[in-house]
């Protein structure tokens, strides 16, 4: 029988084997970030161990860094003890960091791949849950726990039980790709098969649907596997993926022949079978806006918010989350979605801050200005994609919008920084949780793709962009 | 690690589904550097509120629950973010069990690295636990919970039983395979990131 991408890359890298239980899996990339590290780091000073491999690990600092004018200092004390802890660790332990001056600095997940480093067929870990994206190039990406991260930086291996292998087929072409993104598409699969359908899996995304997209569209699809409950989502790389990371700063020296290798290793047999599938047509979803407190809550934009009754079909325990999610929010049921009026857009995050997300959103923008009760920001994924923007003018665009144009890091997505709602703020964000306080405490959160978001913060209320004309 | 002993104590009951990691412990705290002292973080913005006063009506608030040390609540526990803190603040709290019909992922083994035992059963069984009101025992070694009325069997990964059992550093075992690991290294083609 022929096998899966996924099982292809596992048995691949597989050091240790054992009869029953984990199996001790080699790890090509570690991407390292400020809060999930510090403690791994202080365990290797404890029991005197090394980095293994500083030659297959990279750090950047994104979670809590401030995203206004970088020439201040940090005013939090305890995130500038995180970074300067982050600094030192770096230093001490031989690894390459691109601190908050660097141009390579931004979410870990927008620069891996920016810079080369994400390959094709690799194992890559990081310290965050969201390392799914890196799957978008056919990589076989985790999100690791501190514990997990001191265990790769000593050894560069995890013991790992192997998921099971999960098909999600994506069919049919978009009627209108510039109003109906990937982001619906993935917010599409997670209200279909729910917030834990993926628990204990690795996604394939398969189909014309997703071989359509582009590899910014791609990553925006992987990075949210995880709000599907699965450990990593990928998708079989082909020249769209080879193109990307052609000629980045850290592409190996023989990527050619490695490509050649690529082409000839790295697919799905036609014989292959998963032990889990899920189809999805896509001609013709619509627009989608989250309305509760985890993705799963999601409905398209030209529906109502919908009773715990509809919600939960006949589930008790869906029934009361969907109960007090709606408390949360404050939305009654039955209220349409373009009627819910918003204080706030987050334009950001390793889902949505690409360069292509950010010129689709100014496409909705042109010259109008956001309504008068929005305040509205956009936060680059990294330095490069805001530089690559300012040469294309988006800076202005927004700015002359009367949107606040940020510095790279995580920002609003989490609010580890100052950049959080208030609360009782209702915010039309291209992030992916929408969790109870998220974005800040008491704060709630609409998840939705770049143009809804740009088009709520004109309007001041959701809109169907597909009635707006995005030429 | 401390080895992992037998439990007995009341359950602590928290009836809801897709916890997340964010609502064990939020954002804001995790910008410490160490592991220790997260507890009194534990499920901060549900214990308290926007003034950081206490609201009674959340079950860690109820005083009969102080010296539980087993939580039994609902489906996909410890969804979200990779964040180990949410582990580190339940132990700190005086967690060293929980039980659910099923965890996250990454939560899920973030458990075995800290000593701390996580038992998936059957949604009616959990349902029926949240309910017990005397002390219940958890005992690892023969995999058995046993309460005032009844005894039941759970499963748990022979090695991962093994890791809190002895309170081994995982590390540790892995390193014995260095000979493995190097040999791997010398095969391997994927190049340097530098």
């Amino acid at each position: 029988m022929g096998k899966t991408l996924f099982e292809k890359i596992w048995e691949s890298h597989i050091v240790v084997e054992k009869q029953n239980g984990p199996s001790l899996i080699y790890i090509d990339r570690h991407l390292v970030h400020e809060v999930t590290s510090p403690q791994a780091f202080d365990g290797l000073r404890m029991n005197k161990r090394k980095v293994r491999r500083p030659d297959l690990t990279i750090a950047t600092m994104d979670h809590n860094v401030p995203t206004n004018d970088r020439s201040l200092p940090i005013l939090d004390q305890t995130s500038a003890v995180q970074i300067q802890t982050l600094e030192k660790n770096c230093k001490d332990f031989g690894i390459k960091l691109f601190d908050i001056n660097s141009p390579n600095q931004g979410i870990v997940h927008v620069i891996g791949p920016q810079l080369g480093i994400t390959l094709p067929g690799t194992t890559i870990v990081c310290g965050d849950s969201h390392t799914s994206t890196h799957g978008a190039f056919g990589a076989l990406a985790l999100g690791i726990g501190t514990s997990e991260v001191e265990h790769v930086l000593t050894s560069q291996t995890l013991w790992l039980e192997k998921p099971k292998s999960f098909e999600i087929k994506v069919e049919g072409k978009r009627k209108n790709p510039h109003a109906v993104t990937a982001k619906d598409i993935v917010l599409s699969i997670i209200k279909n098969i729910g917030t834990g359908g993926g628990t204990g899996t690795v996604i394939e995304y398969r189909g014309q649907g997703i071989t359509d997209l582009s590899m910014e569209q791609r990553m925006t699809i992987c990075n949210m596997s995880v709000e599907a409950g699965s450990r990593a989502g990928l998708i079989e790389p082909d020249e769209k993926a080879f193109d990307y990371l052609r000629g980045r700063q850290y592409t190996p020296k023989n990527y050619e022949s490695l490509v050649d290798n690529w082409k000839e290793h790295l697919k799905t047999d036609s014989d292959a079978k998963f032990e889990k599938q899920f189809t999805l047509n896509i001609s013709d979803i619509a627009p989608q806006v989250s309305w509760g407190t985890n993705p799963g809550m999601t409905c398209d934009v030209t529906e109502s918010i919908p009773s715990p009754d509809e919600f939960s079909k006949g589930d008790p325990n869906q029934k009361k989350s969907a109960e007090k999610a709606l408390e949360y929010m404050d939305l009654e049921p039955g209220t349409p979605i373009t009627d819910i009026k918003i204080d706030r857009v987050f334009i950001g995050s390793c889902t949505n801050a690409r360069l292509e997300d950010l010129i689709e959103a100014s496409k909705v923008i042109k010259k109008q200005k956001i309504s008068t009760n929005v305040k509205a920001m956009v936060v680059p994924g990294s330095q490069m994609v805001k530089k690559e923007a300012e040469e294309l003018g988006l800076d202005k665009i927004f700015i002359n919008a009367n949107f606040e144009w940020r510095e790279a890091g995580c920002s609003m997505c989490l609010g580890m920084n100052p950049d959080i709602l208030s609360p009782g703020e209702r915010c039309a964000s291209t992030s992916n949780r929408n969790f109870e306080g998220r974005q800040g405490t008491g704060g709630r959160t609409h998840l939705v793709s770049p143009v809804m978001a740009a088009a709520a913060a004109i309007k001041g209320h959701f809109v169907d962009v597909r009635e707006l004309d995005l030429s | 690690m401390e080895p992992f002993k037998k439990v007995k104590s009341i359950i602590t009951p928290l009836d809801q589904v897709n916890v997340d990691t964010d609502q064990i412990v939020p954002k804001q705290f995790l910008k410490l550097v160490h592991k220790s002292g997260f507890g009194k973080f534990l499920f901060y913005n549900w214990r308290y509120d926007e003034n950081e006063k206490i609201k009674p009506d959340f079950v860690l608030n109820d005083s009969k629950y102080n010296n539980s040390k087993i939580l039994v609540t609902g489906d996909n526990f410890g969804c979200g973010s990779s964040r180990e803190h949410a582990i580190w603040a339940l132990l700190d709290y005086g967690f060293s069990v929980i039980i659910a019909p099923s965890f996250a992922d990454i939560f899920f083994s973030n458990c075995f690295k800290n000593g701390f035992l996580p038992i998936s059963l059957d949604q009616k069984i959990v349902e029926k636990l949240q309910q017990e009101v005397d002390i219940i025992e958890v005992d690892l070694e023969t995999q058995i919970i046993k309460t005032s009325s009844e005894e039941i069997s759970f499963k748990i990964d022979p090695y991962k039983k093994k890791i809190l059992l002895e309170g081994l550093d995982d590390i540790a075992q892995t390193l014995q395979f260095e000979n493995k690991i190097s040999e791997f290294e010398r095969k391997s083609k994927v190049p340097s990131v530098l």
